[in-house]
Protein backbone atom coordinates (compact mmCIF):
# COMPACT_ATOMS: atom_id res chain seq x y z
CA UNK A 1 0.00 0.00 0.00
CA UNK A 2 1.23 3.74 -0.74
CA UNK A 3 0.76 6.29 2.26
CA UNK A 4 1.26 9.95 1.85
CA UNK A 5 2.76 11.82 5.01
CA UNK A 6 3.74 15.43 4.79
CA UNK A 7 3.97 15.16 0.91
CA UNK A 8 6.50 12.20 2.01
CA UNK A 9 5.44 9.03 -0.23
CA UNK A 10 6.14 5.92 1.48
CA UNK A 11 5.28 2.62 -0.05
CA UNK A 12 4.53 -0.13 2.67
CA UNK A 13 4.17 -3.94 2.31
CA UNK A 14 2.08 -5.91 4.53
CA UNK A 15 1.13 -9.19 4.72
CA UNK A 16 -2.57 -9.38 4.82
CA UNK A 17 -3.64 -9.54 8.56
CA UNK A 18 -1.30 -6.07 9.03
CA UNK A 19 -3.35 -4.63 6.40
CA UNK A 20 -6.37 -5.56 7.79
CA UNK A 21 -5.79 -3.91 11.12
CA UNK A 22 -3.80 -0.60 9.38
CA UNK A 23 -7.25 -0.30 7.36
CA UNK A 24 -8.89 -0.86 10.20
CA UNK A 25 -7.23 2.22 11.86
CA UNK A 26 -7.26 4.10 9.12
CA UNK A 27 -11.09 4.19 8.85
CA UNK A 28 -11.30 5.48 12.30
CA UNK A 29 -9.02 8.60 11.20
CA UNK A 30 -11.28 9.16 7.92
CA UNK A 31 -14.71 10.28 9.56
CA UNK A 32 -17.24 10.33 7.73
CA UNK A 33 -17.08 14.63 7.54
CA UNK A 34 -13.49 14.07 5.99
CA UNK A 35 -15.44 11.95 3.45
CA UNK A 36 -18.00 13.83 2.43
CA UNK A 37 -15.38 16.77 2.00
CA UNK A 38 -13.27 14.34 -0.17
CA UNK A 39 -16.71 14.07 -2.43
CA UNK A 40 -17.58 17.58 -2.69
CA UNK A 41 -14.18 18.57 -3.64
CA UNK A 42 -14.04 15.55 -6.01
CA UNK A 43 -15.68 16.59 -9.27
CA UNK A 44 -16.48 20.77 -8.52
CA UNK A 45 -13.75 22.81 -8.43
CA UNK A 46 -14.97 25.79 -6.06
CA UNK A 47 -13.24 29.30 -6.15
CA UNK A 48 -12.31 31.08 -3.34
CA UNK A 49 -14.57 33.44 -3.81
CA UNK A 50 -17.70 31.12 -4.28
CA UNK A 51 -16.66 29.78 -1.18
CA UNK A 52 -17.37 32.72 1.02
CA UNK A 53 -20.35 33.43 -0.36
CA UNK A 54 -22.59 30.67 -0.05
CA UNK A 55 -24.68 30.71 3.15
CA UNK A 56 -28.33 29.72 4.33
CA UNK A 57 -30.22 32.36 4.29
CA UNK A 58 -32.52 31.05 7.37
CA UNK A 59 -29.86 29.25 9.73
CA UNK A 60 -26.74 31.16 8.08
CA UNK A 61 -24.42 28.32 7.88
CA UNK A 62 -22.23 28.51 5.44
CA UNK A 63 -21.15 25.94 2.63
CA UNK A 64 -17.56 25.47 4.44
CA UNK A 65 -19.22 24.96 7.46
CA UNK A 66 -21.12 22.34 5.97
CA UNK A 67 -17.94 20.51 4.18
CA UNK A 68 -15.84 20.37 7.58
CA UNK A 69 -18.84 18.99 9.94
CA UNK A 70 -20.67 16.90 7.01
CA UNK A 71 -24.33 18.35 8.30
CA UNK A 72 -26.49 20.62 7.17
CA UNK A 73 -28.35 23.42 9.41
CA UNK A 74 -31.64 23.06 8.27
CA UNK A 75 -34.01 21.99 5.54
CA UNK A 76 -33.42 25.51 4.03
CA UNK A 77 -29.71 24.67 3.18
CA UNK A 78 -31.14 22.34 0.44
CA UNK A 79 -32.17 25.52 -1.25
CA UNK A 80 -29.02 28.02 -0.44
CA UNK A 81 -27.21 25.16 -1.46
CA UNK A 82 -28.93 23.62 -4.18
CA UNK A 83 -26.47 22.88 -6.94
CA UNK A 84 -23.48 21.81 -4.54
CA UNK A 85 -25.58 19.34 -3.34
CA UNK A 86 -27.47 17.86 -6.11
CA UNK A 87 -23.63 16.75 -7.32
CA UNK A 88 -23.11 15.58 -4.03
CA UNK A 89 -26.49 13.80 -3.60
CA UNK A 90 -26.07 11.77 -6.91
CA UNK A 91 -22.30 10.99 -6.06
CA UNK A 92 -23.43 9.74 -2.32
CA UNK A 93 -26.44 7.39 -3.67
CA UNK A 94 -25.94 7.02 -7.53
CA UNK A 95 -28.65 9.42 -8.13
CA UNK A 96 -30.47 12.52 -7.15
CA UNK A 97 -34.23 11.46 -7.81
CA UNK A 98 -36.65 10.63 -4.73
CA UNK A 99 -38.74 7.59 -5.86
CA UNK A 100 -39.44 6.81 -2.63
CA UNK A 101 -43.49 7.79 -0.21
CA UNK A 102 -44.38 11.71 0.30
CA UNK A 103 -45.91 12.73 3.51
CA UNK A 104 -49.66 13.08 3.87
CA UNK A 105 -49.64 16.86 4.52
CA UNK A 106 -48.47 18.79 1.84
CA UNK A 107 -49.38 22.24 0.28
CA UNK A 108 -52.41 22.32 -1.71
CA UNK A 109 -51.59 21.56 -5.52
CA UNK A 110 -48.40 19.82 -4.49
CA UNK A 111 -50.11 16.51 -3.91
CA UNK A 112 -50.51 15.90 -7.35
CA UNK A 113 -47.31 16.98 -8.69
CA UNK A 114 -45.84 14.89 -6.50
CA UNK A 115 -47.88 11.81 -7.51
CA UNK A 116 -47.43 12.69 -11.06
CA UNK A 117 -43.90 12.68 -10.63
CA UNK A 118 -43.34 9.70 -8.81
CA UNK A 119 -45.42 8.38 -11.91
CA UNK A 120 -43.37 9.57 -14.58
CA UNK A 121 -40.23 8.04 -12.40
CA UNK A 122 -41.58 4.78 -12.27
CA UNK A 123 -42.57 4.52 -16.35
CA UNK A 124 -38.59 5.87 -16.70
CA UNK A 125 -37.50 3.32 -14.88
CA UNK A 126 -39.75 0.50 -17.11
CA UNK A 127 -38.68 2.28 -20.07
CA UNK A 128 -35.05 1.73 -19.58
CA UNK A 129 -35.84 -1.50 -18.09
CA UNK A 130 -37.45 -2.97 -21.32
CA UNK A 131 -35.10 -1.10 -23.23
CA UNK A 132 -37.13 1.57 -25.22
CA UNK A 133 -34.98 4.62 -25.10
CA UNK A 134 -37.10 6.79 -27.13
CA UNK A 135 -39.99 6.85 -24.36
CA UNK A 136 -37.23 6.82 -22.27
CA UNK A 137 -35.81 10.31 -23.47
CA UNK A 138 -39.46 11.78 -23.70
CA UNK A 139 -40.15 10.52 -20.05
CA UNK A 140 -36.71 12.33 -18.77
CA UNK A 141 -37.18 14.88 -20.32
CA UNK A 142 -40.88 15.45 -19.03
CA UNK A 143 -39.59 14.83 -15.15
CA UNK A 144 -36.56 17.26 -15.42
CA UNK A 145 -39.34 20.19 -17.10
CA UNK A 146 -41.56 19.48 -13.71
CA UNK A 147 -38.47 19.32 -11.76
CA UNK A 148 -37.15 22.83 -12.39
CA UNK A 149 -40.37 24.48 -12.01
CA UNK A 150 -40.55 22.90 -8.93
CA UNK A 151 -36.80 24.16 -7.78
CA UNK A 152 -37.66 27.89 -9.80
CA UNK A 153 -40.57 27.86 -7.28
CA UNK A 154 -38.79 26.51 -3.77
CA UNK A 155 -35.12 27.48 -4.33
CA UNK B 1 -45.04 2.57 31.93
CA UNK B 2 -41.78 3.75 33.58
CA UNK B 3 -38.11 3.03 32.98
CA UNK B 4 -37.43 0.96 35.38
CA UNK B 5 -40.04 -1.60 34.47
CA UNK B 6 -38.09 -2.39 31.33
CA UNK B 7 -35.66 -4.25 33.02
CA UNK B 8 -38.50 -7.40 33.75
CA UNK B 9 -38.56 -7.78 30.45
CA UNK B 10 -37.23 -7.42 26.99
CA UNK B 11 -38.06 -6.41 23.71
CA UNK B 12 -39.87 -8.23 21.14
CA UNK B 13 -37.14 -8.89 19.00
CA UNK B 14 -35.58 -10.90 21.26
CA UNK B 15 -37.95 -13.89 21.50
CA UNK B 16 -35.93 -15.40 18.88
CA UNK B 17 -39.37 -15.87 16.89
CA UNK B 18 -40.55 -15.29 13.22
CA UNK B 19 -38.89 -16.20 9.61
CA UNK B 20 -35.20 -17.67 9.64
CA UNK B 21 -34.82 -16.57 13.28
CA UNK B 22 -31.91 -19.47 13.87
CA UNK B 23 -30.28 -17.01 11.52
CA UNK B 24 -31.28 -13.96 12.00
CA UNK B 25 -32.22 -12.21 15.35
CA UNK B 26 -34.01 -9.21 14.37
CA UNK B 27 -34.47 -6.92 11.88
CA UNK B 28 -34.86 -2.94 12.29
CA UNK B 29 -36.15 -0.18 10.14
CA UNK B 30 -35.12 3.84 10.73
CA UNK B 31 -36.65 6.62 9.00
CA UNK B 32 -35.19 9.93 10.18
CA UNK B 33 -37.80 12.94 10.18
CA UNK B 34 -37.29 16.55 10.40
CA UNK B 35 -39.62 19.67 10.47
CA UNK B 36 -39.71 22.04 7.85
CA UNK B 37 -37.92 25.53 8.09
CA UNK B 38 -36.41 25.16 11.63
CA UNK B 39 -32.71 24.39 12.50
CA UNK B 40 -31.59 21.03 12.76
CA UNK B 41 -30.73 19.74 16.38
CA UNK B 42 -26.82 20.52 15.86
CA UNK B 43 -27.51 24.13 14.65
CA UNK B 44 -30.34 24.32 17.47
CA UNK B 45 -30.83 26.74 20.26
CA UNK B 46 -32.10 25.45 23.33
CA UNK B 47 -35.14 27.05 22.71
CA UNK B 48 -35.57 25.94 19.25
CA UNK B 49 -34.71 22.50 20.71
CA UNK B 50 -37.63 22.90 23.05
CA UNK B 51 -40.64 24.01 20.86
CA UNK B 52 -39.56 20.70 18.40
CA UNK B 53 -39.55 18.98 21.11
CA UNK B 54 -43.39 19.87 22.21
CA UNK B 55 -44.55 19.82 19.04
CA UNK B 56 -43.38 16.29 18.46
CA UNK B 57 -44.57 15.41 21.47
CA UNK B 58 -48.06 16.47 20.49
CA UNK B 59 -48.14 14.91 17.34
CA UNK B 60 -47.10 11.47 19.09
CA UNK B 61 -50.24 11.80 21.69
CA UNK B 62 -52.65 12.05 18.70
CA UNK B 63 -51.35 8.49 17.38
CA UNK B 64 -52.37 5.48 18.88
CA UNK B 65 -49.48 3.56 18.33
CA UNK B 66 -48.02 5.63 21.25
CA UNK B 67 -50.73 4.61 24.12
CA UNK B 68 -48.99 3.38 27.04
CA UNK B 69 -45.50 4.72 25.86
CA UNK B 70 -42.44 5.40 27.41
CA UNK B 71 -41.55 9.34 27.52
CA UNK B 72 -37.90 9.75 28.39
CA UNK B 73 -36.33 13.46 28.78
CA UNK B 74 -32.79 12.20 28.40
CA UNK B 75 -31.33 15.14 30.99
CA UNK B 76 -33.59 13.93 33.32
CA UNK B 77 -31.70 10.72 33.99
CA UNK B 78 -28.50 9.81 34.98
CA UNK B 79 -25.80 7.74 33.17
CA UNK B 80 -26.50 3.75 34.05
CA UNK B 81 -30.08 4.49 32.50
CA UNK B 82 -28.59 6.48 29.41
CA UNK B 83 -26.39 3.43 28.84
CA UNK B 84 -28.89 1.00 29.53
CA UNK B 85 -31.33 2.24 26.64
CA UNK B 86 -27.82 2.27 24.26
CA UNK B 87 -27.86 -1.27 25.62
CA UNK B 88 -31.45 -2.43 24.44
CA UNK B 89 -30.45 -1.17 21.11
CA UNK B 90 -33.30 1.63 22.11
CA UNK B 91 -31.60 4.83 21.54
CA UNK B 92 -27.87 5.70 20.06
CA UNK B 93 -24.45 7.17 22.12
CA UNK B 94 -24.99 10.51 20.48
CA UNK B 95 -28.27 10.70 21.66
CA UNK B 96 -26.82 10.24 25.01
CA UNK B 97 -24.42 13.17 25.01
CA UNK B 98 -25.65 16.52 25.19
CA UNK B 99 -28.72 15.39 26.57
CA UNK B 100 -30.45 19.09 27.04
CA UNK B 101 -33.47 19.05 24.63
CA UNK B 102 -33.73 15.30 23.59
CA UNK B 103 -36.30 12.46 24.43
CA UNK B 104 -36.75 8.67 23.77
CA UNK B 105 -40.17 7.27 23.19
CA UNK B 106 -40.65 4.12 23.70
CA UNK B 107 -43.60 1.83 23.12
CA UNK B 108 -44.28 -1.39 24.40
CA UNK B 109 -42.50 -4.55 24.09
CA UNK B 110 -40.10 -2.28 22.36
CA UNK B 111 -41.11 -2.88 18.88
CA UNK B 112 -41.01 1.39 18.43
CA UNK B 113 -39.18 3.79 19.35
CA UNK B 114 -38.41 7.45 18.78
CA UNK B 115 -35.08 9.75 19.29
CA UNK B 116 -36.30 13.54 19.03
CA UNK B 117 -33.86 15.60 18.58
CA UNK B 118 -30.69 13.13 17.91
CA UNK B 119 -29.33 14.11 14.70
CA UNK B 120 -32.70 14.62 13.37
CA UNK B 121 -35.59 15.80 14.97
CA UNK B 122 -36.82 12.91 14.69
CA UNK B 123 -35.37 9.10 14.20
CA UNK B 124 -38.54 6.53 14.41
CA UNK B 125 -36.94 2.88 14.81
CA UNK B 126 -39.27 -0.46 14.52
CA UNK B 127 -37.45 -4.10 15.48
CA UNK B 128 -39.15 -6.76 15.27
CA UNK B 129 -38.04 -10.60 15.79
CA UNK B 130 -36.50 -12.87 12.93
CA UNK B 131 -36.27 -11.79 9.10
CA UNK B 132 -39.42 -9.64 9.19
CA UNK B 133 -38.74 -5.82 7.10
CA UNK B 134 -41.98 -6.37 4.84
CA UNK B 135 -43.82 -5.98 8.39
CA UNK B 136 -41.77 -3.51 10.37
CA UNK B 137 -42.27 -1.51 7.30
CA UNK B 138 -46.19 -1.54 7.13
CA UNK B 139 -45.81 -0.59 11.06
CA UNK B 140 -43.60 2.29 10.52
CA UNK B 141 -45.04 3.31 7.54
CA UNK B 142 -48.38 3.34 8.95
CA UNK B 143 -46.81 5.74 12.65
CA UNK B 144 -45.15 8.04 9.74
CA UNK B 145 -48.12 8.85 7.89
CA UNK B 146 -49.69 9.66 10.84
CA UNK B 147 -47.46 11.71 12.29
CA UNK B 148 -47.12 13.46 8.97
CA UNK B 149 -50.56 14.65 9.39
CA UNK B 150 -49.73 16.47 12.64
CA UNK B 151 -46.05 17.59 11.89
CA UNK B 152 -44.60 19.73 8.60
CA UNK B 153 -42.17 17.21 7.43
CA UNK B 154 -39.05 19.02 5.69
CA UNK B 155 -40.03 17.47 2.44
CA UNK B 156 -38.57 18.48 -1.24
CA UNK B 157 -39.87 16.60 -4.36
CA UNK B 158 -36.87 16.56 -6.36
CA UNK B 159 -34.78 15.00 -3.09
CA UNK B 160 -37.57 13.57 -0.37
CA UNK B 161 -36.93 14.20 3.24
CA UNK B 162 -34.44 16.54 4.04
CA UNK B 163 -31.61 15.16 6.33
CA UNK B 164 -28.95 16.95 8.82
CA UNK B 165 -26.33 14.44 6.83
CA UNK B 166 -26.82 13.83 3.19
CA UNK B 167 -26.23 10.17 3.29
CA UNK B 168 -29.50 9.86 4.20
CA UNK B 169 -31.61 12.31 2.01
CA UNK B 170 -34.08 10.67 0.03
CA UNK B 171 -36.34 8.15 1.67
CA UNK B 172 -34.26 8.75 4.72
CA UNK B 173 -35.13 4.69 5.61
CA UNK B 174 -32.46 2.31 6.58
CA UNK B 175 -33.39 -1.16 6.85
CA UNK B 176 -30.69 -3.76 8.66
CA UNK B 177 -31.09 -7.23 9.72
CA UNK B 178 -28.79 -8.79 12.55
CA UNK B 179 -27.60 -11.57 11.58
CA UNK B 180 -25.71 -14.55 13.62
CA UNK B 181 -23.18 -16.18 11.41
CA UNK B 182 -20.90 -18.89 13.39
CA UNK B 183 -20.22 -20.72 10.98
CA UNK B 184 -19.00 -18.98 7.96
CA UNK B 185 -16.87 -17.42 10.83
CA UNK B 186 -15.55 -20.91 11.45
CA UNK B 187 -15.02 -21.88 7.56
CA UNK B 188 -13.25 -18.79 7.55
CA UNK B 189 -15.60 -17.60 4.52
CA UNK B 190 -17.14 -14.33 6.84
CA UNK B 191 -14.40 -11.59 5.07
CA UNK B 192 -15.77 -12.82 1.62
CA UNK B 193 -19.34 -12.49 2.78
CA UNK B 194 -18.94 -9.33 3.68
CA UNK B 195 -16.37 -8.24 0.74
CA UNK B 196 -19.61 -9.05 -1.52
CA UNK B 197 -21.58 -6.88 0.34
CA UNK B 198 -19.51 -3.86 0.41
CA UNK B 199 -19.56 -4.20 -3.41
CA UNK B 200 -23.59 -4.33 -3.24
CA UNK B 201 -23.37 -0.72 -1.41
CA UNK B 202 -24.38 -2.47 2.02
CA UNK B 203 -22.92 -1.42 5.25
CA UNK B 204 -21.85 -3.89 7.80
CA UNK B 205 -21.66 -3.56 11.56
CA UNK B 206 -21.40 -4.95 14.76
CA UNK B 207 -24.16 -6.23 17.17
CA UNK B 208 -23.27 -3.50 19.62
CA UNK B 209 -23.76 -0.63 16.68
CA UNK B 210 -22.14 1.91 14.99
CA UNK B 211 -18.65 1.88 14.97
CA UNK B 212 -18.13 -1.16 17.04
CA UNK B 213 -16.58 -5.16 15.52
CA UNK B 214 -18.40 -7.93 14.91
CA UNK B 215 -18.41 -9.80 18.67
CA UNK B 216 -20.94 -12.99 19.11
CA UNK B 217 -20.50 -13.43 15.41
CA UNK B 218 -23.03 -11.29 15.21
CA UNK B 219 -23.10 -9.05 11.80
CA UNK B 220 -25.76 -5.95 11.52
CA UNK B 221 -26.57 -5.33 7.52
CA UNK B 222 -28.12 -2.46 6.11
CA UNK B 223 -28.66 -0.57 2.86
CA UNK B 224 -26.61 2.98 2.23
CA UNK B 225 -28.30 4.27 -0.21
CA UNK B 226 -31.51 6.30 -0.13
CA UNK B 227 -31.98 8.12 -3.18
CA UNK B 228 -33.17 6.61 -6.64
CA UNK B 229 -35.06 3.69 -4.90
CA UNK B 230 -38.61 3.57 -2.94
CA UNK B 231 -38.71 1.99 0.16
CA UNK B 232 -40.00 -1.32 -0.73
CA UNK B 233 -37.68 -1.87 -3.96
CA UNK B 234 -34.91 -1.25 -1.05
CA UNK B 235 -36.21 -3.73 1.35
CA UNK B 236 -36.89 -6.11 -1.29
CA UNK B 237 -32.96 -5.93 -1.82
CA UNK B 238 -32.07 -6.11 1.18
CA UNK B 239 -34.45 -9.49 1.85
CA UNK B 240 -32.73 -11.18 -1.38
CA UNK B 241 -29.40 -10.42 -0.12
CA UNK B 242 -30.01 -11.46 3.19
CA UNK B 243 -31.59 -15.14 1.93
CA UNK B 244 -28.12 -15.69 -0.25
CA UNK B 245 -26.17 -14.78 3.40
CA UNK B 246 -28.38 -17.30 5.50
CA UNK B 247 -28.21 -19.92 2.53
CA UNK B 248 -24.03 -19.45 2.63
CA UNK B 249 -24.61 -20.16 6.51
CA UNK B 250 -26.37 -23.09 6.30
CA UNK B 251 -23.98 -24.88 3.81
CA UNK B 252 -21.47 -23.99 6.24
CA UNK B 253 -23.68 -25.01 8.90
CA UNK B 254 -24.16 -28.75 7.37
CA UNK B 255 -20.09 -28.92 6.13
CA UNK B 256 -18.90 -28.07 9.83
CA UNK B 257 -21.37 -30.81 10.66
CA UNK B 258 -20.58 -33.53 8.49
CA UNK B 259 -17.05 -32.51 8.65
CA UNK B 260 -15.86 -31.87 12.04
CA UNK B 261 -19.01 -32.62 13.87
CA UNK B 262 -17.37 -33.89 17.52
CA UNK B 263 -14.97 -31.35 17.13
CA UNK B 264 -18.38 -28.79 17.14
CA UNK B 265 -20.12 -30.59 19.40
CA UNK B 266 -16.43 -30.53 21.75
CA UNK B 267 -16.74 -26.58 21.05
CA UNK B 268 -20.58 -26.17 21.63
CA UNK B 269 -20.51 -28.49 24.92
CA UNK B 270 -17.35 -26.61 26.53
CA UNK B 271 -18.95 -23.98 26.06
CA UNK B 272 -21.93 -24.29 27.81
CA UNK B 273 -20.01 -25.38 30.67
CA UNK B 274 -17.96 -22.51 30.96
CA UNK B 275 -20.78 -20.17 30.99
CA UNK B 276 -22.99 -22.61 33.69
CA UNK B 277 -20.24 -23.33 36.37
CA UNK B 278 -18.12 -19.78 35.97
CA UNK B 279 -18.00 -17.40 38.64
CA UNK B 280 -15.93 -14.44 37.14
CA UNK B 281 -16.78 -14.18 33.87
CA UNK B 282 -15.89 -10.59 31.17
CA UNK B 283 -18.41 -9.80 28.97
CA UNK B 284 -16.71 -10.32 25.60
CA UNK B 285 -15.72 -13.95 26.92
CA UNK B 286 -19.22 -14.30 27.55
CA UNK B 287 -20.53 -13.42 24.02
CA UNK B 288 -18.15 -15.68 21.94
CA UNK B 289 -19.39 -18.33 24.11
CA UNK B 290 -22.82 -17.45 23.97
CA UNK B 291 -22.84 -17.38 20.15
CA UNK B 292 -21.63 -21.57 20.59
CA UNK B 293 -24.03 -22.35 22.23
CA UNK B 294 -26.50 -20.20 20.47
CA UNK B 295 -25.30 -22.45 17.40
CA UNK B 296 -25.96 -25.43 19.74
CA UNK B 297 -29.36 -24.91 19.83
CA UNK B 298 -30.12 -24.15 16.01
CA UNK B 299 -28.61 -27.42 15.33
CA UNK B 300 -30.30 -29.10 18.25
CA UNK B 301 -27.18 -30.51 19.79
CA UNK B 302 -28.07 -28.17 23.08
CA UNK B 303 -31.93 -29.10 24.08
CA UNK B 304 -32.25 -28.02 27.66
CA UNK B 305 -32.33 -24.42 26.93
CA UNK B 306 -34.30 -22.13 24.49
CA UNK B 307 -32.94 -19.42 21.81
CA UNK B 308 -34.83 -16.78 23.74
CA UNK B 309 -33.17 -17.26 27.07
CA UNK B 310 -29.38 -17.00 24.98
CA UNK B 311 -30.94 -14.19 23.03
CA UNK B 312 -31.87 -12.32 26.11
CA UNK B 313 -28.60 -12.85 27.37
CA UNK B 314 -26.83 -11.05 25.09
CA UNK B 315 -27.96 -7.57 26.12
CA UNK B 316 -28.58 -8.70 30.06
CA UNK B 317 -25.04 -9.23 30.71
CA UNK B 318 -23.90 -5.68 29.81
CA UNK B 319 -22.71 -3.46 32.32
CA UNK B 320 -25.77 -1.32 32.75
CA UNK B 321 -28.00 -4.11 32.77
CA UNK B 322 -26.47 -5.47 35.83
CA UNK B 323 -26.80 -2.68 37.69
CA UNK B 324 -30.16 -2.30 36.87
CA UNK B 325 -30.93 -5.63 38.33
CA UNK B 326 -28.55 -5.11 41.14
CA UNK B 327 -30.60 -1.94 42.03
CA UNK B 328 -26.81 -0.20 42.44
CA UNK B 329 -22.80 0.56 41.08
CA UNK B 330 -21.27 -2.21 40.73
CA UNK B 331 -16.92 -1.82 39.48
CA UNK B 332 -15.69 -3.95 36.86
CA UNK B 333 -15.05 -6.71 39.26
CA UNK B 334 -18.21 -6.85 40.71
CA UNK B 335 -20.01 -6.53 37.54
CA UNK B 336 -18.34 -9.88 36.53
CA UNK B 337 -19.27 -11.78 39.60
CA UNK B 338 -22.94 -10.77 38.98
CA UNK B 339 -22.87 -11.82 35.56
CA UNK B 340 -21.53 -14.96 36.13
CA UNK B 341 -23.83 -15.38 38.41
CA UNK B 342 -26.75 -14.55 35.98
CA UNK B 343 -25.60 -16.89 33.57
CA UNK B 344 -25.70 -20.05 35.97
CA UNK B 345 -29.23 -18.79 36.99
CA UNK B 346 -30.99 -18.48 33.75
CA UNK B 347 -28.98 -21.47 31.94
CA UNK B 348 -29.80 -24.04 35.36
CA UNK B 349 -26.30 -24.21 36.41
CA UNK B 350 -24.74 -25.35 39.70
Amino acid sequence: MTEIVDEQISEMHLCEECAREKSVHMEQQFGLADLLAGLTDFGKQVKETEKVNLKCTSCSMTYDDFRKFGRLGCSECYSSFRSHLSTLLKKIHGSNHHLGKAPMRVPQGQKQIIENLHDLKIRLMKAIEMEDFEEAARLRDKIHEIEKDESNETG
Amino acid sequence: MKLDDLINNTGEWLKGIGTYSNIVMSSRIRLARNLSKRAFPNKASKKELGDVLQLVDEAIQKADYFNNALFIRIHEIDNVDKQFLIERHLMSHEHATNPEGKALVVSPEEILSVMINEEDHLRLQVMRSGLNLHESWKIMNGIDDVLSQHLDYAYSINWGYLTACPTNTGTAMRGSVMLHLPALVMTKQINKVLAAIAKLSFASRGFYGEGTQASGNFYQISNQVAMGHSEEDVLQNINGLIRQIIDQEEQARQALLVQNRSMLEDKIFRSFGVLRSAHIISSQETVELLSMVRLGIDLEIVKDVDRKAINELFIMIQPAHLQKLEGKKLTASERDAKRASLIRKNLGGS
